[in-house]
């Protein structure tokens, strides 16, 4: 019997798992025996998302860091190019706006985050890319590119609006890159930069939030705590949060909020109350239904939304679908482990590993004598730089980096 | 009034203690002289998610599912309706995102 699996999605989740499995039923399966794999999405234009940060700086161009989709899975994988109207887990079935129908055996998610604009009063209202901007799409991060290029001096003010963001630390690096950014051109001292943000630091985990607060503390960026933006007076140049507190602005870069795919909403008994996919965080099989995943953004595991989680998910995740394809008990083994590069402005970045369980630590990655963690280096930038190449070439393509594995490495940290 | 369990941070240890006696006494202790018609909508909306799902709900969920806008919910609970709620209302402090 033909196996079908559909994977929803071919961004960096959909097109790795796809990959992997494709590798793996072409060396073990008999001809007889075949599996078919379909991946869906909206587009052609894969976006490699680290490089956005980069594009307001002109350290990156859009046709850079964007490849066609379908030419990043391969040979003998389908490809369909179509939005999603729903799924329907009862049939075992995805309905395409297209108006085709895909029968699965097997269905991943992986659709992603996308920006929920709208639920934020004012926010793409007057002065909306003109003194209002995001760099979490193309659009917006190229806006911004000229915009900055035009900033004489005043006030910058970086702003997540709630959790859960993709890339927590992005906007972190924003603030860094901005400061080295306007230390170049020689007006640092007329630009007063402010992080705004919900949480009570300026990070998640306390030992990494503890380093990076230091940071902005000696590169002179304002730290605005507990901030919750009720609304974006563009006009008026001001952030206003609910309980009444305003940060003033001459440029604001905001983070809106995040969301699942609309489709999600649409499919009945897929989704949570903001579209995220209820996910076994060990197993990454849904609470939807058992022939259901789900990998990276689009699930709610409580782990960063970031590719470097969606690329530890994958292994997990494809012997997974192996193990339920054929009958066997899914393995419950993916740990949490998220792996990340914080750029920190004048061409060196910090790096920080950690899982569910085990905190962002000093030390060094993945062993004793590897790219120190937790700590400022070139060693760590040109890391980052490097990401971009190893991203299209072996991580997509579902190739084994050594040293590098699903699970979060121990030695090397040094717990404090 | 029976003594109740409270963790450092002044949530409830065991919900199931939780009254709405106890509740009024909570609200007063955090500045809130009064608990009108709507504090309750939006208590009782939170104790039935915590019961349901096994965590409560964080402002922006609370905003688009119990009726009551992010707006009304900040001004019910002046110091950050999910926790404030979620204190008065006796469940464990949502967990939060990371």
């Amino acid at each position: 019997m033909t196996k079908k699996i559909v994977i929803l999605g071919g961004g960096t989740g959909g097109t790795l798992v796809a990959n992997r499995l494709h590798k793996h039923f072409k060396h073990h399966r008999a001809d007889h025996d075949l599996v078919e794999i379909t991946v869906v999405d909206r587009d052609d234009h894969h976006m490699y998302q680290p490089g956005l940060l980069f594009v307001p700086f002109g350290l990156a161009q859009h046709s850079e860091i964007v490849r066609p989709r379908q030419a990043q899975l391969q040979s003998g994988i389908e490809f369909v190019e179509s939005g999603i109207d729903r799924v329907e887990k009862e049939r075992d079935t995805v309905v395409l706006e297209n108006g085709r129908e895909l029968a699965y055996d097997v269905l991943v998610i992986a659709t992603g985050a996308q920006l929920a604009f709208d639920e934020t009063e004012g926010l793409t209202g007057p002065g909306w890319n003109e003194k209002v901007f995001t760099f979490y799409d193309i659009i917006g991060a190229t806006g911004l590119e000229a915009a900055l290029a035009e900033f004489e001096g005043g006030k910058l003010v970086v702003n997540v609006v709630d959790m859960p963001i993709k890339c927590p630390v992005a906007p972190l690096e924003f603030c860094f890159l901005a400061d080295w950014y306007f230390t170049d051109r020689g007006i640092r001292d007329q630009v007063e930069i402010t992080y705004a943000t919900p949480l009570d630091g300026a990070f998640t985990k306390p030992v990494a939030s503890a380093t990076l607060s230091a940071l902005l503390e000696e590169k002179g960026i304002h730290l605005v705590t507990e901030f919750n933006t009720g609304e974006v007076m563009g006009e008026e140049g001001k952030l206003v949060g609910f309980d009444g507190r305003e940060v003033p602005f001459d440029l604001a870069v905001v983070i809106p909020l995040h969301s699942g795919a609309d489709y999600v909403g649409r499919s009945e008994g897929l989704g949570d109350d903001l579209n995220f996919v209820p996910t076994n965080k060990s197993t990454l099989q849904t609470d939807a239904k058992t022939n259901i995943f789900a990998i990276g953004d689009a699930t709610n595991v409580p782990a960063s939304k970031a590719g470097s989680v969606t690329h530890f998910e994958g292994e997990v995740l494809v012997d997974n679908i192996i193990r339920f394809i054929e009958h066997r008990e899914l393995q419950s083994t993916y740990d949490g482990h998220a792996n990340c590069f914080i750029e920190t402005g004048f061409g060196k970045a910090l790096l920080i590993d950690f899982n569910y369980t085990t905190e962002p630590l000093p030390g060094h990655f993945p062993t004793r004598v590897g790219m120190p963690l937790l700590k400022e280096s070139r060693m760590n930038h040109l890391g980052k730089l490097m990401f971009q190449w190893f991203y299209w070439h072996a991580l997509l393509q579902g190739r084994d980096v050594p040293g590098i594995g699903a699970d979060m490495p121990e030695h090397g940290k040094e717990h404090v | 009034m029976s003594t109740v369990e409270l963790n450092e941070e002044g949530f409830f240890v065991d919900p199931t203690q939780w009254t709405k006696e106890i509740a009024v006494e909570m609200a007063k202790a955090d500045g809130i002289e009064e608990l009108t018609p709507q504090h309750w909508t939006v208590l009782e909306f939170m104790r039935k998610e915590y019961f349901d799902k096994g965590t409560g709900p964080t402002v922006r969920v609370l905003g688009k599912t119990s009726g009551v806008s992010v707006k009304d919910l900040y001004q019910l609970f002046p110091k950050g309706p999910a926790k404030m709620a979620a204190r008065i209302a006796g469940i464990p402090k949502p967990k939060g995102c990371i």
